[in-house]
């Protein structure tokens, strides 16, 4: 029934240019930061030739690039997730999955499955990209799975607080507003404790998405980190499937 | 044997005609402090079509969006099909097809992708999938509109999409909000009589403020107004109801005031123009054969002798609008519609 509702999901995305824009306006985008990476790889090529242990093609093309992506696609996130439910309010025709045989579960998980696979979409395109610097240097194959493993629990957490934010209002662009709002905020939450004293205290660090962002995408692995998407990931969600019930109670 | 099994199908389906596939028990729901429908029960039985009736505001969509699990009712209890839309939302959800006041249409799909989703969505099996698409479009006229895209489609044929997607997994319960708004005199005839097939095996619930709608499709009234139930009565008695109090007589010779007055059951005359009479009568005596009999005995020579009927409208304005502020409300929907 998830796959149902995730293809219903997908199928009307791509039946509407938004979806084809975004991907051809994030391609480019990634694409010409790409570029310029490679670029100046080119021009510092010989003083990393003179270092007695230069970075990697991996560290000084493709982290840059997975950094950037991350950014780009928060801005592009909230506009998938905006219409989710809030379209559905608007139009009326949340109706017709509430009175089907479907629970608010499905309903939520299929939305969000729907999204995730056009995620994924345009994942695998900018994934191609650094794939194809195979074809000239060696990668570090373990910090792109790394990376790549970031970008995806990283997208998966932007959208799963798009879709909490659609269940919350009627109107597509209010949804869209708070959720590039949440984002930003938890984005820039520990720039203030940074600037005070280099050792990050309190509780900022923990809630800060870049803060266990950074590591992943430079390789290094924490269990800590994937746990803080995957609990965010399960905090929106849970959270919308509640906002779906709450909604059919008194207001 | 063969026989013992006739026989049991033949009990079976006696008995499943009286089944109670909709049971609304001592249901309420507030918006805020205002209680937009207040202690409503009803049943509602298999075979059976039932009419919810009310001016705008009354509280028969607020109704039906409990009934379908759209909305929690603040307290009382909705069953569907003996189950429960609160505890057991899956079981009874796949008993039920609901059409809302604005047809749930995804109006960039075409609609066949738009039946398939929906037949999908409600657990057709897969090699039913196509059958059901077919029954479907075939009952609500969809034949010829098969690859068009729902957003181009008129209101009408979007309102029978509507319909169809409510009745594609062949519910017990069909609930109809408005069904008939939007489309021409045609359709709407159509529709009628589609909904008095429909209502042969399964249970409809449909609202309107359309009166002859009642009167064409439904077995049984609700009449609703301010979120209370007002008057619950089959279309049989509805029509008793409707009987006349009064007869219009006119008389080539017309006999004195005192002398109509004096027929037994009549309260009152009114003389509208020369030898032309309103009579009111209590409704339980109709003196109409008196008078025939008097009028040929005292040469009145009788011309004229029609019962006056009371329209449903006006039963209908009777039942809801006991206050003056009412009556301006409902002339204003009036004006609205």
């Amino acid at each position: 029934m998830i796959f149902t509702l995730a293809s219903r999901e997908l199928r009307s995305l791509f039946l509407s240019p938004l979806a084809w824009s975004i991907l051809a306006i994030v391609q480019f985008l990634i694409g010409y930061i790409f570029l310029g990476q490679v670029d100046l790889y080119l021009q510092v090529q010989a003083q990393l030739s003179a270092m007695q242990n230069p970075p990697g093609l991996t560290e000084l093309i493709i982290a840059p690039v997975f950094s950037n992506a991350a950014i780009i696609l928060l801005l592009i996130i909230p506009l998938l997730t905006m219409r989710l439910i809030a379209e559905e309010k608007r139009n009326q025709t949340l109706a017709l999955l509430l009175s089907a045989p479907i629970s608010m579960t499905e309903i939520i998980l299929g939305k969000y499955v729907g999204v995730m696979g056009f995620v994924f979409i345009n994942l695998f395109f900018v994934l191609l990209m650094p794939i194809s610097l195979l074809s000239g240097g060696n990668l570090d194959i373990g910090m792109i799975a790394s990376g790549l493993i970031a970008l995806t629990l990283l997208l998966a957490s932007f959208t799963a607080a798009g879709v909490y934010m659609s269940t919350i209002t009627s109107q597509p662009t209010i949804a869209a507003v708070s959720t590039f709002g949440l984002l930003l905020l938890l984005w820039v939450i520990d720039w203030a404790v940074n600037i005070n004293s280099n050792q990050a205290t309190g509780v900022t660090p923990y809630l800060s998405i870049l803060k266990h962002y950074q590591p992943l995408i430079n390789g290094v692995f924490k269990s800590s980190d994937v746990t803080y998407y995957l609990l965010f990931i399960t905090t929106f969600l849970v959270l919308s499937i509640r906002r779906l019930h709450a909604d059919r109670l008194q207001h | 044997m063969l026989e013992d099994l006739t026989e049991i199908t033949a009990l079976h389906s006696l008995r499943s005609q009286h089944e109670t596939l909709v049971s609304v028990k001592e249901v309420s729901r507030y918006y805020g402090k205002n209680k937009a429908v207040d202690n409503i029960s009803f049943d509602v039985k298999r075979g059976e079509v039932l009419g919810l009736l009310g001016p705008n505001g009354a509280g028969k969509s607020t109704a039906m969006q409990m009934i379908t699990g759209n909305l929690a009712p603040s307290n009382g209890q909705i069953t569907i099909n003996n189950f429960d839309i609160l505890d057991k939302p899956k079981n009874a959800k796949a008993n039920l097809g609901y059409l809302p006041e604005q047809p749930p249409v995804y109006k960039e799909l075409t609609v066949d992708e738009y039946l398939t989703h929906c037949s999908k969505i409600n657990r057709i099996a897969h090699s039913h999938q196509r059958d059901a698409i077919t029954l479907a479009k075939e009952r609500c006229g969809l034949n010829s509109m098969s690859k068009r895209l729902i957003g181009n489609l008129s209101k009408g044929y979007q309102q029978r999409v509507g319909i169809a997607q409510a009745i594609i997994h062949s519910p017990a319960v069909i609930v109809l909000d408005e069904p008939t708004v939007g489309l021409d005199p045609r359709q709407i005839r159509e529709i009628r009589s589609l909904i008095r097939e429909l209502g042969n095996d399964h249970s409809i619930i449909l609202s309107t403020h359309i009166l002859p709608e009642v009167t064409a499709t439904c077995d049984r009234v609700l009449i609703i107004n301010r979120g209370k139930i007002m008057v619950t009565e089959t279309i049989i008695g509805l029509q008793q109801r409707i009987q006349s109090s009064s007869l219009i007589v006119a008389f080539q010779h017309p006999p004195s005031n005192d002398e109509l007055s004096q027929f037994d059951g009549v309260l009152s005359v009114d003389k509208i123009e020369l030898g032309r009479y309103r009579l009111h009568h209590v409704p339980e005596i109709d003196p109409s054969e008196n008078i025939v009999n008097q009028s040929v005995n005292n040469n009145w020579r009788l011309t004229e002798i029609t019962p006056e009927k009371l329209s449903l409208e006006e039963i209908f304005m009777d039942i809801t609008c006991t206050e003056n502020e009412d009556i301006d409300m409902t002339t204003k929907a009036e004006e609205t519609v």
